[in-house]
């Protein structure tokens, strides 16, 4: 079997897990498993930029809660319905991070995490600025009854769940093609040496761009995902732990992997889920593994595995 | 109040923010230019000194003066031997790759801060200031009847407000001396300018590091001891003093420590008086987005030489 049937049975093989794990796990358990497809979207789309471009952002959470606001405000202030309102939430992530993306790009390295971090900051108090719309960090719940598609209740925890695979599925799918065709090689190439790709003759630039562009339509469809499938909107999604979020799931899991988001999202939603039945202070494990990560495991979960035992893991 | 009072009063909060801002930032940037790494946990740091000093305070418990005193010679201490234990365990093992160094010290952000959500709790605790007496200004005019000075209604600043921006004055001196003028400051300038080098010539660069990395935290801690009996101890207080020390080590110019007490200054003195002047959250987005776009098109900021 060659590399390429290997990384599809992996993948599908995944999505077929998922898909039979709602009618295994009961309820409880299922319905943590469709929030975790939703943030595992994120973490992919984060992976896309930190894992295959090599550019740590600390502000991602704006594209997320771009997402999130762009499908939110539109159900909850203009009565759009939720299929149109989650193609306003992609075009609002699309916008932003094009501009975003224009002026972060001319910064490298550590000025890019700072740059990243403070317009994602500028982005939360935006938020919070204009709170007669937004409801600030109170927030705002999107009604039931705006939420259905085609007759179907988005609420019903089926539903839900089959939506979120949906979508899990098509990104997981999309990305793992994205990689393999030459615009992923281009970024790999770009991570390992960004002088040799421009010596090679790419526009290094404009790859970057693209890059940022597209992990940041991944991240908004994230937040527009969950705000229509768990119904509310509120400026926490936009705070800087929501931009440290994913760079966690993408380290615990595995950067650079396609299904390394996944595990490091499922891995570290049910360790904090664990911890905050304990304590209060339950962001004390976000902590303990950030740090255990970056000294022990620095290839993640999946990238350990790869770098071990299975060479071909894509 | 009219204009002017109002203008004068502005300054003054805004010069008791520049002078804590000056002493946290330093620590900031000191870091950042000896050992080219971006303290994450700084603002943690600073909250652990206030959290310490309230500890202390109270712990003394005679008069008010005693255990402030005794706050600001152990808390910064504390702290810096704390931040040194940080350098050892973690950043040295991860070799101080800049990346990586940034997601430890996010970690030790989040460990810090919880526990001491563990321990000291959620209140925000007072400590009491060694002295507090209310010092009413005067205001000058040259009004019909010529030139003549009065006391507004409300234009007064406290002792304590003075004392602050005094002792963080005394204290950035002293350190500028001990930089320039000791054996330590030669060693700790010559591993800035190459650590290879600097090892090459027999200096302990991993030891250097680790006392420069607790200089850095014990300067963060000082400025909160000066802060804590204006504001109050409370373990969500580090992310303020976090973003705004990001944004003077950045507008100063990364690794130049001239630019880093410039920037303080003008950084204190705008918050002060925009704060009361505007809104605060507009202020906020403001200034936030005039650091990106610095950062963005003069990404070595306004005083700086150095590449990193």
């Amino acid at each position: 079997m060659s590399d390429t049937h290997k990384s599809h049975g992996l993948h599908f093989g995944l999505i077929g897990l998922l898909a039979l794990a709602y009618f295994v796990l009961p309820a409880y358990h299922s319905g943590n498993l469709a929030s975790v497809m939703v943030i595992a979207i994120y973490a992919m789309g984060y992976n896309l930029l930190f894992g295959y471009t090599g550019l740590l952002s600390l502000g991602h959470a704006l594209f997320f809660s771009a997402g999130l606001y762009g499908l939110g405000l539109m159900m909850h202030l203009a009565d759009w319905t939720p299929l149109p309102a989650f193609a306003a939430g992609l075009i609002a992530a699309l916008v932003v991070s094009a501009v975003i993306g224009f002026l972060i790009l001319r910064t490298t390295g550590v000025a890019f995490m700072i740059v990243t971090l403070m317009f994602a900051q500028a982005g939360y108090l935006t938020i919070l600025y204009f709170g007669k719309y937004t409801r600030g960090d109170e927030g705002f719940a999107l009604q039931q009854a705006s939420r259905q598609i085609a007759g179907y209740d988005l609420s019903d925890p089926g539903v839900r769940y089959l939506c979120a695979l949906v979508l899990f599925s098509v990104t997981l799918l999309g990305l793992a093609y994205i990689i393999r065709a030459p615009f992923g090689r281009t970024l790999v190439a770009i991570r390992e040496n960004e002088e040799r790709a421009r010596m090679l003759g790419y526009n290094v630039t404009a790859i970057k761009l693209k890059a940022v562009i597209l992990s940041g339509v991944v991240s908004g469809a994230s937040g527009a995902t969950y705000a229509l499938l768990f119904g509310y909107a509120g400026a926490t999604f936009a705070t800087v732990q929501y931009s440290i979020f994913p760079l966690l799931w993408v380290l615990v899991g595995g950067a650079g992997t396609t299904v390394g988001p996944f595990v490091g999202a499922l891995f570290m939603f049910y360790l904090i889920d664990y911890a905050s039945g304990k304590t209060e202070a339950y962001l004390l494990v976000v902590g303990v593994t950030l740090v255990l990560v970056t000294l022990f495991l620095p290839h993640g979960i999946a990238g350990t595995i790869r770098t071990r035992f299975l060479r071909w893991l894509p | 109040m009219e204009f002017g009072p109002h203008l004068l009063l502005a300054s003054l909060e805004g010069a008791t923010t520049a002078a804590v801002l000056a002493l946290t930032a330093m620590g900031l940037s000191i870091v950042f230019g000896v050992m080219r790494v971006v303290n994450v946990a700084h603002g943690e740091f600073y909250m652990i000194g206030a959290v310490l000093a309230w500890f202390i305070a109270t712990s003394v418990g005679a008069h008010p003066a005693l255990g402030f005193v005794a706050a600001l010679l152990i808390a910064p201490l504390l702290v810096g031997f704390l931040a040194a234990g940080v350098d050892r365990l973690i950043l040295r093992h991860i070799n101080y790759d800049p990346e990586r160094t940034i997601v430890a010290t996010i970690g030790t952000l989040y460990i810090l801060q919880q526990t001491t959500l563990m321990t000291f709790g959620p209140d925000a605790r007072p400590v009491e200031p060694p002295f507090n007496s209310r010092i009413a200004l005067p205001w000058f005019e040259w009004g019909e009847n010529g030139f003549e000075f009065y006391f507004p209604w409300g234009l007064s600043t406290t002792s304590y407000k003075l004392f602050v921006i005094a002792a963080a004055v005394v204290i950035l001196i002293t350190l500028w001396l001990a930089i320039t003028r000791t054996k330590a400051g030669l060693v700790m300038r010559a591993t800035q300018q190459d650590s290879d080098m600097a090892q090459a010539f027999g200096i302990p660069v991993k030891t250097v590091y680790s006392v420069v990395f607790g200089l850095g935290a014990g300067l963060a801690a000082i400025g909160a001891v000066l802060v804590v009996p204006i504001q109050q101890a409370y373990y969500l207080m580090g992310h303020d003093p976090l973003l705004l020390s990001f944004i003077v080590v950045i507008i100063g110019g990364l690794g130049s420590l001239p630019g880093t007490i410039i920037a303080a200054i003008l950084i204190g003195m705008a918050d002060g008086i925009i704060s009361v002047f505007f809104t605060p959250t507009l202020a906020k987005i403001f200034a936030t987005l005039v650091v990106a776009m610095v950062l963005v098109f003069r990404p070595k900021g306004l005083l700086g030489k150095s590449t990193s």
